[in-house]
């Protein structure tokens, strides 16, 4: 077996099971019964597409890929924090208790949640 | 060593990288879809999510045979490594503290759910 | 010093990601550098804290070691019919007391077999960790102080 068959067929089958990764991830998104539970499938949809982007530079040669690889990871991160930010502000919603997040008598921690002094300033303004 | 020898190793330590990395990455996927509650999910998308992308990353990298594009690979790999727990302990503190609960499963939950209000 | 060595860290870093040691990329790296430490220079008071390299990097090679095993572990308990779960968050009371050395061990925790670090107190006298596996505590917790934290107090001497 000559190398460039050995690295088709190797970045074929990645392929293969990335996209089955994908189609799991895309499920739990689409049945995930929380808030949070969908941004982790976010969260993993941009890691496995960052596998995908190294793959396809592999089989496309082109070295130009990685860097989109490392811009995307960056964005995911920050797309992540910015939902943690926002499940922490908006609380628990009243109407989505479920089986999985039953809460004790929908209490909803916002209003009397004190800063802490660090962010005091921030947190006024929102 | 000849170049066709040369080739070859270097295609079997790429094929390698990724054929584990794409596994890790589908038991990963395979994890965020069959664990009970957002905690434990978050475990299989941290560990083996930003091992197998990360290993995905290398292999390019690697295939390259390229110093400075090895030295890019890893470090994009360095950067996801350090903000996997990152985005993940973020993400578990925010839930746990807007209030979503840990499966039927769990034994204990040792956090304290209002302590921001009694905090220094 | 410290805006130095930290500007030199940074042109290093910026060379390896444009992929070019030539003379202008490292100038232009270090100005780089230095403008965006000027953005940060009033929370860069705190000066280098002594380190020992070695256990430095004997902590970096337990660390990949451990990121391995518990990729490893949690893929085989995701593709295990019966997961056996027993998931749990427990305190974990913390003897480090510098913030980087808290941020360092939970990061580490994170991406060791079965525990995910969620959230430190407001004194920073405790860290809540998940674990897939929290029917013994106490031994969690053990295998955390004699391992991570003793590494990272090793490597970080006061």
């Amino acid at each position: 077996m000559s190398a460039s068959s050995l690295l088709s067929f190797a970045t074929l089958f990645a392929l293969v099971s990335l996209s089955l990764g994908f189609l799991m991830t895309v499920v739990r998104i689409v049945r995930g019964p929380t808030l949070p539970d969908r941004v982790l499938g976010l969260d993993m949809l941009v890691a496995i597409a960052i596998g995908f982007i190294s793959v396809v530079a592999i089989r496309s040669g082109f070295s130009l890929y990685i860097d989109i690889a490392i811009a995307l990871s960056l964005v995911g991160f920050l797309a992540t924090i910015a939902f943690a930010r926002f499940i922490l502000a908006r609380g628990l919603p009243s109407q989505t208790v479920g089986r999985a997040e039953r809460a004790s008598g929908e209490r909803k921690p916002k209003p009397d949640r004190a800063k802490r002094p660090a962010r005091s300033k921030r947190g006024r303004a929102r | 060593m000849t170049s066709t020898q040369h080739d070859m190793a270097v295609a079997i330590i790429v094929s390698l990288l990724l054929i584990v990395g794409s596994v890790f990455c589908l038991l990963a996927a395979l994890g965020v879809l069959r664990f009970p509650d957002l905690y434990t999910r978050m475990h299989a998308a941290s560990k083996a999510g930003t091992i197998g992308s990360s290993l995905l990353l290398l292999a390019a990298g690697v295939h390259a045979l390229d110093a400075t594009i090895l030295i890019r690979a890893l470090a994009g790999f360095c950067f996801f490594v350090l903000t996997a727990p990152i985005s993940a302990h973020l993400l578990a503190k925010a839930a746990h503290q807007a209030g979503y609960r840990l499966t039927n499963l769990s034994v204990t939950d040792q956090l304290p759910r209002d302590r921001h209000s009694s905090g220094r | 010093m410290t805006f130095i060595i930290a500007n030199l860290c940074l042109t290093l870093v910026w060379a390896a990601v444009t992929g070019s040691f030539s003379p202008h990329n490292l100038v232009l790296g270090f100005a780089v550098g230095a403008l965006s430490l000027a953005l940060v220079r009033e929370r860069l008071v705190a000066a280098f804290p002594a380190v020992r390299l070695l256990k430095l990097l004997l902590l970096t090679v337990v660390f990949f070691r451990e990121l391995w095993l518990s990729a490893f572990k949690v893929a085989v308990v995701a593709v295990r019919r019966d997961m056996q779960l027993r998931p749990g968050i427990f305190a974990y009371p913390l003897a480090l007391t510098r913030d980087f050395e808290i941020t360092l061990l939970a990061n580490m925790i994170t991406l060791t077999p079965g525990t995910l670090s969620v959230d430190v107190s407001d004194d920073r006298k405790t860290l809540y960790v998940h674990a897939l596996d929290c029917r013994d505590p106490a031994a969690e917790r053990r295998g955390i102080s004699t391992g991570f934290e003793r590494l990272i107090r090793e490597a970080f001497p006061l």
